[in-house]
C-alpha cells in the first residue's frame, strides 16, 4: 500500500490509533480470508480492495471531492443510494463492524448499546473512520430506538447529520410517510450537490444500482450448488463491499467472479467437500470486519450458503422498477422498492420469517443460524417466533445472541459444532 | 474393542474406555492450568484402540492426538441414553456451563439452551457461595435442605451474588436460609433453561452440580418431572466421547 499518511492527517485521523485499527484489520483479514484453501481467482479484487480500504478508495473519494462531487455515507439499506448516484454524489456505508475504542464510546452512550452503534461512535469519537471524515452529509435513520436516540448524541460530532425519519407499520400512513421523506431527502441532496434531480438522472442511478444488485443476486443463485463454489465467508464480504466500492466497477468485477463460479459449478469444483453441511445464517447486519461468526461455523465443518441480512439478501433483493417518466412516477417506484424491505423495526414483519423459510428451501440448507446482536431488540425479539414458525416447518434453528468481542468464541462454538452435530444426523 | 471417550471440562478431566458395550475404566481429575498435560496424565497407561475427545478442551487434544472430536451437547445426548435407554431431557450442570438438552424418542438431538457467556448458576457459583458462607461443599448442600424457608438471592452472577451474600450474612441473615436461597437461585435459572427445550419424561441430572442433593430435590419440585442422577454424573460426557469412538 502507497503511502496515505498525508491524507489521512488531512481527513483530521487519529494516525496511532488509525495504524493499530489496520494492523489488527489487516491480520485479521490474512488469518480468515486468505487462509481459506482454493479460493475462487476472481476474489483477488476483492483482497486487493480490502488491503486499500482505507487507501486508494479514500483517495478516489478525495479527488471526487475535489472535482465538487459529494460523498454521503449512511448506516442503513433504507438510504437509497439512486437518490445519491442521481446528484453525482457517492454513497458510502460507514464504518460498524469493529470492537473499537468502545471505552471512547461508552462515555456517551450506555453500556447496554449494542455494538454496531457502539462501533460507529468508537470510531467517530478514535477519529480513525476516513469515510465518516470523508463524508459530506452523514445520514441517520430512524430505525431502532438505539440508533434514533444516538443520532442525537452524534449530531454536534459530524459535519452534517441529516436525520430521515422510517415508518414502523406496513400500512398506506406508513408508506406515505416514507415516500415524503425520500422528496425530503432529494431536497437535501439537490442543496448539498447545487444540482437538479431529473428523471433522467435518476433513471441512471436506477440503472447502476440495480445492475450492482442483480450481480449480488446472481451470486447468491449460484451458491445453490453443492459442492458450494465459494466460501460463507468470501460471499460475505463481497456484500460488505458492496457499501464501499465504486458500484460500476464493483458489478463489473461480481460478475467477472461470477463467470468463473458458473464455470466451477459446471465441473463441480467447489470450496469445500460435496455434501458438506449448508447453513443459512439470518439476523443483524454484519459490517466489515464482522467475520466472527461465519469464521466460527465454516471452521466447524458446515458453509455458509446465504445470508438473509441487510448486508446480504434482505439489502439486495428488491430491484426498484424504472417506470414513468415523471419524478412522482420514479419516486412513487422507488418508494415501494424500499418499503418492501423487511428489517425487523418493522411490525408485525411476518414476511421475514416466510422468507427465510424460501430462501432455506432454494438454497437446500440444512438448518438456519439466526444471529442478534446482544442488545438489539428488534431482530432478538423476532428471534423467538422466527425461530418457532422454521422449526414447525421442520426447519433446525439455532438462536444465537453476540457482539463483537471474541470473549464467548468458545461457548459459541460449543453451540454452533452441537447444531451442526444436529443437521449432520438428518 | 476398547473405545475411550476424554471430556477435558473447565473445572475436571474424565476419561471413560467402553468394551464390549460395558463401562471397563473411569477416572477424573481436577484440571490444571496445563489441561493437556492433566489430560495426558490421566490417559496414562489406560488401553484403548480409538479415543475421541469433548468439553473444552477437545480442540486442544485433537492437536495432539489427532483424534475426532464432538462438542459436549452431542457427548451428552449420546452418554445419558447408555445410563438411561430412554431418556428424552438432559441437564447437565458443569462448572463454568449449563446445558439443557432435548432428545427425540431415537436419542437425537432435538433443541439444546445453554447459559450465557458468563458462569451464572453453574457449579463454579455454588463453589464460590460455599466458600463465601464458610461451608465445603458437602455442608453447604446438607445446610440449604435443613433450611426452613430462603432468603431470596435475585443474582446468579457469581461476582454480583457474593457481594449479595456478604450483605445478608452482615445483615445477620440466617447461614442455612442464605444457603437455601442460593441453592433456589440456581434451580430457577436452569428451569429457565428446561422449560425452553419443553423435553418430556424424567429429567437426566448430569455433572458435578447433581452430586448435590438440594439441587435435585428442588428441581424435581420446581419442574414437576422425576429426576434421574447416574452413578456417576461426572462421567456422562466421556462416556458419550466414547460411544462416538465406536
Amino acid at each position: 500500500m502507497a503511502d496515505y499518511t498525508k491524507m489521512w492527517s488531512e481527513l483530521g485521523l487519529d494516525l496511532e490509533g488509525h495504524d493499530a485499527l489496520l494492523s489488527i484489520l489487516g491480520s485479521a483479514y490474512g488469518d480468515i480470508f486468505l487462509s481459506q484453501k482454493n479460493r475462487p481467482e476472481g476474489m483477488k479484487y476483492f483482497d486487493f480492495v480490502m488491503s486499500e480500504v482505507h487507501g486508494l478508495r479514500i483517495q478516489e473519494l478525495m479527488d471526487a471531492k475535489a472535482q465538487g462531487r459529494k460523498v454521503i455515507g449512511s448506516y442503513c439499506v433504507y438510504v437509497p443510494e439512486e437518490l445519491i448516484l442521481a446528484v453525482d454524489g457517492i454513497s458510502v456505508g460507514l464504518c460498524a463492524g469493529a470492537e473499537f475504542n468502545f471505552e471512547g464510546a461508552e462515555e456517551v452512550l450506555p453500556r447496554n448499546t449494542c455494538a454496531l452503534i457502539k462501533s460507529a461512535f468508537g470510531f467517530k469519537i478514535g477519529m480513525v473512520c476516513p469515510y465518516l471524515e470523508a463524508s459530506d452529509v452523514v445520514v441517520g435513520e430512524n430505525t431502532c430506538d438505539g440508533k434514533k436516540k444516538s443520532y442525537e448524541i452524534l449530531a454536534p460530532m459530524v459535519k452534517d447529520l441529516y436525520v430521515m425519519d422510517l415508518p414502523q407499520m406496513k400500512t398506506d400512513m406508513g408508506r406515505a410517510l416514507l415516500k415524503e421523506e425520500y422528496r425530503r431527502f432529494i431536497a437535501k441532496l439537490e442543496s448539498v450537490a447545487g444540482k437538479r434531480i431529473t428523471p433522467e438522472l435518476l433513471k441512471k442511478g436506477i440503472e447502476i444500482v440495480n445492475a450492482k444488485r442483480m450481480a449480488v443476486k446472481r451470486l447468491a443463485e449460484i451458491r445453490t450448488a453443492d459442492p458450494a463454489p465459494i466460501s460463507g465467508l468470501d460471499a460475505l464480504l463481497i456484500n460488505q463491499v458492496f457499501f464501499y466500492d465504486d458500484p460500476v466497477r464493483f458489478t463489473h468485477s461480481v460478475n467477472q467472479l461470477c463467470d468463473e463460479l458458473e464455470d466451477r459449478v459446471k465441473k463441480g469444483i467447489g470450496v469445500f467437500a460435496p455434501g458438506t453441511t449448508r447453513v443459512l445464517v439470518s439476523g443483524c447486519p454484519m459490517a466489515v470486519p464482522n467475520w466472527k461468526l461465519p469464521m466460527l461455523i465454516e471452521s466447524s465443518n458446515a458453509v455458509i450458503v446465504g445470508e438473509e441480512s441487510c448486508v446480504g439478501e434482505r439489502g439486495t433483493r428488491w430491484l426498484t422498477e424504472s417506470r414513468g417518466e415523471t419524478m412522482e412516477d420514479l419516486l412513487d417506484a422507488l418508494t415501494d422498492r424500499y418499503f418492501s424491505i423487511d428489517c425487523a423495526v418493522f411490525t408485525p414483519n411476518p414476511s421475514r420469517g416466510e422468507y427465510v423459510k424460501e430462501m432455506t428451501k432454494k438454497l437446500n440448507a440444512q438448518g438456519v443460524i439466526h444471529y442478534s446482536l446482544q442488545f438489539c431488540q428488534p431482530y432478538i425479539v423476532e428471534s423467538g417466533p422466527v425461530e418457532n414458525e422454521l422449526e414447525n416447518s421442520s426447519i433446525p434453528t439455532l438462536r444465537l445472541e453476540t457482539d463483537y468481542s471474541q470473549e464467548d468464541a468458545g461457548q459459541l462454538k460449543t453451540r454452533i459444532e452441537a447444531f451442526i452435530e444436529r443437521l449432520e444426523k438428518k | 474393542m476398547r473405545a475411550a471417550g476424554i471430556d477435558i471440562g473447565s473445572r475436571t478431566v474424565k476419561l471413560a474406555v467402553l468394551e464390549d458395550g460395558r463401562l471397563v475404566l473411569s477416572r477424573k481429575t481436577i484440571t490444571s492450568y496445563n489441561p493437556l498435560a492433566t489430560a495426558q496424565e490421566l490417559m496414562g497407561d489406560a488401553v484403548f484402540d480409538v479415543i475421541t475427545a469433548t468439553g473444552y478442551g477437545r480442540h486442544l487434544i485433537k492437536g495432539h492426538l489427532d483424534c475426532p472430536v464432538i462438542s459436549e451437547i452431542t457427548a451428552f445426548a449420546r452418554g445419558a441414553r447408555f445410563f438411561s435407554s430412554e431418556c428424552r431431557t438432559i441437564l447437565d450442570i458443569g462448572g463454568q456451563d449449563t446445558k439443557a438438552i432435548s432428545l427425540d424418542q431415537e436419542g437425537n438431538l432435538r433443541k439444546f439452551e445453554m447459559n450465557d457467556k458468563c458462569a451464572a448458576g453453574t457449579g463454579r457459583f455454588l463453589e464460590v457461595m460455599a466458600t463465601a458462607l464458610g461451608f465445603t461443599i458437602e455442608e453447604f448442600s446438607k445446610a440449604a435442605l435443613s433450611a426452613g424457608k430462603a432468603v431470596k438471592i435475585n443474582s446468579t452472577c457469581t461476582v454480583f451474588a457474593e457481594s449479595e451474600v456478604v450483605s445478608l450474612t452482615a445483615q445477620g441473615a440466617a447461614r442455612d436460609e442464605v444457603a437455601l436461597g442460593i441453592h433456589k437461585a440456581i434451580v430457577s435459572r436452569s428451569v429457565g433453561l428446561l422449560k425452553k427445550i419443553a423435553g418430556p419424561g424424567k429429567i437426566f441430572f448430569a455433572g458435578g452440580v447433581a452430586y448435590n442433593d438440594c439441587v435435585r430435590v428442588l428441581l424435581e419440585k420446581e419442574m414437576g418431572q422425576p429426576v434421574f442422577v447416574p452413578p456417576d454424573p461426572q462421567i456422562v460426557g466421556a462416556v458419550g466421547a466414547a460411544l462416538s469412538s465406536i
